[in-house]
């Protein structure tokens, strides 16, 4: 009996250990003494593999949906369509498939795997440095005094732009930084939350990711092409119906190349725009510098022609990760200030943030959707961001008379959150400035803003938004 | 050596504060430190001195995120090996930021440590600020 009862709290024990010392691939009785990686106390909603190596966001599981659409429907036409087309036509077919296919799987793994370009939080001096200058600046509250929002204005090539405290990461954010809910991490050169392949897109990924759609675009148009010249070649011979049954993989091919081929296309195009215009996702659904802002609103990190702009995303200096995620902690190294939400349980692959509380309206809080104050809504815009997904065309958010179905509210600074049903999966995630809501009837184009009072308190806020923009992302999720 | 037993003392030295530069964006995106000299700085280091330093890691970082032939040809020639040649080869950023930690490690050793302070490498606080420590002028060793 007495065993009986020792038992449990010995293997409670047990794995606790386990997660706290090991990595995923060590085993638990070897490490006990050994120190700490800096991925094992990472404050992000982030999961680590491979002893840090591999960085992904939390929710992974349209990403396997990705891959196993792409797998599947390659896998289908090199089995039941390559070898006819390589005896009838050329063996070029395959081998070209082959390597698209190898492109486009070395691209998706690279940018679901990469750290985005995450910028670390600040380290406990540091904020209370920030806040120090902060307060200089403000001068004394008293009680009941609303503080003003924290902002810095920092001129840029002539273009005034607002550089926003982020209260979770404790920093001013750099421009064009930005920070996602998803994975409670502020991200450099934010473009977008990206479901489909499991990570944010931002400064270190977004090439990986462009280069990823654009093959995928080739490869699907290349399937599909093929697959019907197969059944087309055969039909000639035996007739359609014959045709169809010897090869009845070719239906399923056409169908899912057919549904993906006009929102991959599409968005491909739209990143296009987006890279020759140096402009983020962020950016163009916000219409920061668009020019319905104002007459003198342009864009002031565009380097005034598409080439260069091209070819500076594309092929220009890839930075450094900033987390240095398998770096060893140091005793005395300065660990930054965390507020944010984690699990408590800590299973091997998955590594929250063992110091933060857990945030106990998580998971639980159903979502806001109309009336009341609804806080940040998420911005779902257009399209799949990859392969076979719902038939929904990609529509690029800069064009006007765009209209969104459902609830849109516009908040401050142009933060546009907008529930969709129909459209795509992106998620942007809303900035955290302290600003309430003041809901408005959806506008046709996506570049309204209002500025409503602030009335809020920004920590209380912050955690709020947090848990309506996981609610809403949990409703209106795949 | 003189250098090593200077910054050996600073680190039994008792940290009076901290100072943080922080990152100057008005040329937009590119990684660029304020030369705007702290007033906590006045007392312990030349103006000068300090605008120097800071004016060259500035160069320093300009060098590693330059847009120029050499740049593009790293990256597409990494996009036509599908990025495997980073295995084998470090980048051209990562290069430069080697070159920036040796430098900052001169500057500690040869000015800053026998004044009582220390620099961090930006790249240790995720290139936001540079952090420089100040350390009490009693524990240093006689001048």
């Amino acid at each position: 009996m007495h065993l009986g009862v020792e038992e449990p709290i010995r293997e409670c024990q047990y794995n606790q250990i386990c997660t706290h010392n090991s990595s995923p691939m060590d085993t638990p009785h070897i490490k006990k003494k050994k120190n700490k990686r800096k991925w094992q106390v990472f404050p992000g909603r982030n999961r680590f593999y491979c002893n840090g190596r591999i960085m992904m966001a939390k929710q992974t599981g349209v990403f396997y949906l990705t891959m196993v659409l792409i797998l599947v429907t390659s896998g289908l036409f090199f089995a039941f369509d390559c070898p006819f087309l390589a005896s009838n036509l050329t063996p070029a077919i395959p081998a070209i498939g082959g390597v698209l296919f190898v492109f486009v799987m070395g691209m998706l793994l690279r940018a679901s795997f990469s750290d985005p370009g995450v910028l670390p939080r600040a380290t406990p001096e540091e904020a209370a440095d920030i806040e120090r200058q902060i307060d200089a600046n403000n001068g004394p509250s008293g009680p009941g005094y609303r503080p003003p929002p924290r902002t810095r204005e920092v001129l840029i090539n002539g273009q005034t732009v607002k550089l926003k405290y982020c209260f979770t990461c404790k920093i001013f954010r750099p421009p064009r930084a930005s920070h996602c809910s998803l994975c409670d991490n502020c991200v450099d050169r934010f473009d977008h939350h990206c479901p489909w392949v499991g990570n944010c897109v931002g400064r270190r990924n977004y090439r990986f990711f462009y280069l990823f759609i654009l093959s995928l675009s080739f490869l699907t148009i290349f399937i599909f092409a093929f697959v019907i010249t197969h059944v087309i070649l055969r039909s000639n011979r035996t007739g359609f119906l014959s045709a169809l049954k010897d090869s009845p993989a070719s239906v399923l091919e056409v169908v899912v190349c057919f549904f993906s081929v006009w929102s991959i296309v599409g968005l491909s195009g739209f990143h296009t725009y987006l890279i020759s215009s140096n402009q983020t996702t962020n950016e163009d659904i916000k219409g920061s510098w668009s020019s319905k802002r104002g007459k003198g609103n342009y864009n002031p990190y565009s380097y005034g022609n598409f080439i260069t702009n091209c070819c500076a995303a594309l092929c220009g200096p890839l930075p450094p990760s900033l987390i240095d995620r398998r770096g060893f902690i140091q005793p005395d190294t300065p660990q930054p200030a965390t507020q944010t939400n984690g699990t408590s349980a800590c299973p091997p692959n998955q590594v929250q943030s063992h110091m933060a509380a857990t945030n106990p309206l998580l998971h639980s809080q159903p979502v806001i959707l109309g009336g009341g104050p609804p806080l940040q809504a998420k911005t779902s815009l257009g399209g799949p961001c990859s392969t076979m997904g719902p038939p929904q065309p990609s529509l690029p958010s800069s064009i006007p008379g765009l209209s969104c179905g459902g609830e849109l509210m516009a908040l401050r600074d142009s933060e546009i959150h907008c529930h969709h049903h129909l459209h795509h999966q992106h998620f942007i995630s809303p900035e955290e400035t302290p600003s309430p809501p003041a809901p408005l009837p959806c506008a046709t184009h996506l570049g309204h803003h209002v500025h409503p009072t602030q009335l809020f308190d920004p920590v209380s806020q912050d955690s709020l938004h947090e848990d309506s923009v996981r609610g809403l992302v949990k409703l209106s999720s795949v | 050596m003189a250098e090593t037993h200077s910054l050996q003392d600073l680190r039994q030295a008792a940290v009076a504060s901290k100072v943080f530069v922080q990152r100057d964006y008005t040329s937009g995106t590119i990684c660029k430190f304020q030369t705007k000299f702290p007033a906590e700085l006045e007392s312990r280091i030349d103006k000068v001195q300090f605008e120097e330093t800071i004016q060259t890691l500035n160069n320093l970082y300009a060098e590693a995120e330059k847009l120029g032939g050499r740049s593009y040809l790293e990256g597409c020639l990494a996009c036509l090996t599908a990025y495997t040649i980073f295995l084998c080869m470090e980048t051209h950023y990562e290069k430069v930021l080697k070159k920036i930690a040796k430098f900052i490690q001169e500057q500690n050793e040869k000015i800053y440590a026998p004044l009582g302070l220390l620099l961090t490498d930006p790249i240790e606080r995720g290139l936001r600020v540079v952090e420089i420590t100040i350390f009490e002028d009693r524990s240093i060793g006689s001048r």
